[in-house]
Formats: C-alpha cells, sequence, structure tokens
C-alpha cells in the first residue's frame, strides 16, 4: 500500500508514536497501532505491560503526553474539552465490572441512555430490554447488580455499554474476575458481539478466544508493541523470544 | 402551656419550666439554622473539593481547614463581639449565632461528605465516564446515591454535636436555654440554686439530641445489613 492510500483510509483507531509517563516512569514506549471499522484485536502480554493503559489511553480515562492518538476521527489529547462526545462512541468493559450498585440492572442500562443521549425513557427502556436479551438476561433487569453471578453482572456491563450503541468497543480484561465456570457465559457474549462486526480491542489472556475471533493479535511487554500478527502466525510461529516465553507460561 | 406545666410541677417549677422550654425554642432555631445553612454550603465545598480543578480544590480546602482550626467560641466572639465594635456596627446575637454555627457546621460536614464521596470505588466513575457521562452526572445519579449511605450516620452523629455547641451562643447573649438556664441560676432565688437549674437544662438538651443518636444508630444498624 502506498502513503498516499494509507493517509486517506479511514482508521477506527489510530495511534501513532505514543508515550506515556508516570512521573518517570515510561509505561508506554512509542506505540504505533491503528484498527480498522470492524477490525477485532486482542491484546495480551503480561502483567504491568502496559496493555490496559494503553486501551484506557482510547476512551481518555488516561491521558498520554506524546503521540498522537485519534479515535473514531476525533483527535484526543490532554485536557481536551468535549471528551463526553469520544466516550459515547466507545464503549469499555471492565474487569470489574463497574455497575452501579445503587441501580438496578435496567436503569444501568437506562441511565446514560437518558443523561447522555437525552433518549425518551420509553425508548431507552426498549433499547435496554433489547440489549438485555441478546446477553440472555432479560428476565434480571429488575434485580439489582449484586444479586446477580460474576458473568450474569459481565453480561450487564456489556450489554450497557451496548446501549449507547458505540462504533467501537473496549474490553478491559472481562474475564479475569471471574470464576472459571463463568468465563464462557462472557467469552460467548463477546463472541456474539464479533459476529455482528462490531470494531473490539479486547485485552485478555483468554486464548482460544483470541485464535477464534481477534483478526490481529498484539503482545506488548515492558510498555512497547513486541509483536504483531494474525492469530494462527502468533500462536504456531511466534517469532521474538519475549512471545514464546510468555506463551508458554500461559498455554 | 404554663398552666399545665404548673399543674404538673407546681408554681414555681412551672414557671422556670416555661421560661426554659420558652428559651428551648431559639436553641432549636439556632441547630436548624446551622444545619440547613451549614448543610448547604457544606454541600458547595463537598463539590468544589473534588472538582477536577486544582485552584478550585485548594480553595476549598482552604476554607475547610480554615474553620475547621477555628474553635466555634473564637468564631463568635469575632462575629458578634470584634466585627460589630472594630466596624462600629450592629450585629444582633442571633446573626452572629447563626453565622457562626453556619460556618463551624460547613466546614466539618463538608469533610465528612468528602470522605464519603471518596468512600465509592474509582471504578464507579470510570464506569460513569465510559458511557459518556459528565462529571455532575456522574456525581449526583451514581457516586452521591451511595455515599449517603456512609454519610448518614456522621452526618447525624455531627448534628448532635450542633444543638450542644448552640450553647455557647448565650456568650454573645443570645436568648437561647444556656442563657435563660444561666439567668436563673445566677439569680440567687430559693428553689433555683444552680444544682437544681442545671441538672433540668440538662435533661432539655438530653432530649433534644438523644432521638438523634438514636436515630443515627438505628441507621447505621440498617446501612450494615443492606
Amino acid at each position: 500500500m502506498s502513503d498516499t492510500e494509507a493517509a486517506e483510509e479511514k482508521f477506527a483507531v489510530e495511534v501513532r508514536a505514543m508515550s506515556k509517563w508516570y512521573g518517570d516512569f515510561r509505561v508506554l514506549h512509542d506505540i504505533n497501532l491503528t484498527v480498522k471499522d470492524g477490525e477485532r484485536i486482542v491484546i495480551c502480554g503480561p502483567s504491568g505491560s502496559g496493555k490496559s493503559t494503553l486501551i484506557r489511553c482510547l476512551n481518555h480515562l488516561e491521558t498520554f503526553q506524546q503521540g498522537y492518538v485519534s479515535v473514531n476521527g476525533h483527535e484526543l489529547n490532554e485536557g481536551m474539552k468535549n471528551v463526553e462526545a469520544v466516550r459515547r462512541d466507545v464503549g469499555m468493559v471492565f474487569q470489574s465490572f463497574n455497575l452501579f450498585p445503587n441501580l438496578t440492572v435496567l436503569d444501568n442500562c437506562v441511565l446514560a441512555q437518558r443523561k447522555a443521549l437525552k433518549r425518551s425513557k420509553l425508548e431507552a427502556r426498549e433499547i435496554a430490554m433489547n440489549y438485555l436479551e441478546r446477553v440472555k438476561i432479560p428476565e434480571q433487569s429488575d434485580k439489582y447488580p449484586t444479586q446477580l453471578s460474576g458473568g450474569q453482572q459481565q453480561r450487564v456491563a456489556i450489554a450497557r455499554a451496548l446501549c449507547m450503541e458505540p462504533k467501537i468497543m473496549l474490553f478491559d480484561e472481562p474475564t479475569s474476575a471471574l470464576d472459571p465456570e463463568m468465563v464462557n457465559e462472557v467469552l460467548d457474549t463477546m463472541i456474539g458481539l464479533a459476529d455482528t462486526g462490531m470494531t473490539m480491542l479486547c485485552v485478555t489472556h483468554e486464548m482460544g478466544f483470541a485464535r477464534e475471533v481477534a483478526d490481529r493479535v498484539i503482545f506488548m511487554d515492558g510498555g512497547v508493541i513486541v509483536e504483531e500478527n494474525k492469530p494462527d502466525e502468533f500462536f504456531d510461529n511466534p517469532q521474538h523470544n519475549r512471545t514464546k516465553t510468555f506463551l508458554g507460561q500461559i498455554l | 402551656m404554663t398552666e399545665i406545666l404548673q399543674w404538673l410541677f407546681g408554681e414555681f417549677y412551672g414557671n422556670m419550666l416555661s421560661v426554659l422550654l420558652n428559651a428551648t425554642q431559639w436553641t432549636i432555631y439556632l441547630s436548624l439554622t446551622a444545619f440547613i445553612g451549614g448543610g448547604l454550603i457544606g454541600l458547595l465545598f463537598t463539590v468544589l473539593k473534588i472538582v477536577p480543578v486544582r485552584w478550585v480544590q485548594w480553595t476549598a480546602t482552604t476554607y475547610i481547614w480554615l474553620f475547621q482550626s477555628i474553635p466555634l467560641l473564637m468564631l463568635l466572639f469575632l462575629i458578634g463581639l470584634g466585627i460589630p465594635a472594630f466596624f462600629k456596627v450592629d450585629i444582633p446575637p442571633w446573626f452572629a449565632a447563626g453565622v457562626s454555627l453556619t460556618l463551624f457546621t460547613s466546614a466539618y460536614m463538608s469533610e465528612v461528605w468528602r470522605g464519603a464521596l471518596q468512600s465509592v470505588p474509582q471504578g464507579q466513575w470510570e464506569g460513569g465516564k465510559a458511557l459518556g457521562l459528565t462529571f455532575m452526572q456522574i456525581l449526583t445519579s451514581i457516586i452521591a446515591p451511595q455515599a449517603l449511605r456512609v454519610a448518614i450516620p456522621p452526618t447525624v452523629g455531627f448534628m448532635v454535636q450542633v444543638i450542644k455547641g448552640t450553647s455557647m451562643a448565650y456568650i454573645i447573649d443570645y436568648n437561647d436555654l444556656m442563657r435563660w438556664g444561666k439567668k436563673i441560676a445566677n439569680s440567687q432565688i430559693d428553689g433555683a440554686e444552680p444544682f437544681i437549674v442545671y441538672p433540668i437544662m440538662a435533661v432539655i438538651y438530653f432530649s433534644l439530641c438523644f432521638p438523634l443518636s438514636r436515630w443515627s444508630k438505628a441507621m447505621e444498624k440498617r446501612l450494615a445489613n443492606s
């Protein structure tokens, strides 16, 4: 592909030479990453490698000090105004769910639709029920989050994010806090979402999921993208020693 | 009311009680002023303290630090006696007492409430932000309702401190229970010795504070169970 073609292509996410420091410590080092619409990316790596920090920069939960980041055509930078507009287009699912315990499952899904998208109560409820059905828990809609299992809570969190009808979904270790028997119900939900053509960036160690769903797997270590490749290539023929060591430890 | 009290406790003590209870209403008004004024201003500074703007936080911190560090008695002297004398203005005791207790209460309450807000996990903020909600939307719909549970017991507990604190306003001639009680106790009348009057006043203060203490305890229990 020539440079002009590359420049014209529209990316869902575009990260160029991005670096981030916590004080003197450089957590992200010269990150370059582009994601096309509909692409599914899995990011893995040892803890402290900066993978969560990277995706948290994409919806401005974290700021970065150097480089260029654009998400859905919005350029992100420190101290930017109207960051909410960017976030409405970017859904995020957290390791610890972050459901609101003071609201019912339904209201968790309705709140931001009403406040941020100004949807009517009726419309918001309808959309919420629609997505709760998609994650297969419409019958729990009147319960409070703490009354649900971890897997159910995470599915609610996914439905809540989808209610905003985002263009990109970020997953930050969505199954790491779950009991083993609940991992699959969440992964199945994510696979179902991938089938709809959603642009997804998932930080996860679920390698089966990566193989099945990802268009690309990215391996990070020490704040650097060490390797990125198609899943088959990545797992069967890793290029770097650090990747090999990591895969040896988790597979 | 006086007649009933006279019938219950005899003419002398009935009259005394009537005077004391009459004065108690001013204690209640002053307490309510402090609750409402201090609550509203306290709420304002709670929000300022957590707004993600450095200089705003710093202003709030200074305010809270200042009025938490100054003894209530000194505030009363300063506003009730110091300012009127120095600037040659007339400040009625009820106003000086109301302002002093409001400042005192607001500084303390905003500290308590800030603590309660910060006890809500950071992930709740992030959950709200990720959905595109603004700072105030997250604060009012997600964080504050959860913080309320934490904040109620210490808030009610402090209301008891405020009620007792109003007794200091007698020193700038505010006509509350303390001032009238002290007058009667100093009157040299047989049967109105300090040893008799002060315990009666203590019972009145107790009956104002005790229900609040019980309420706070009950609330604590209910919140611990849920």
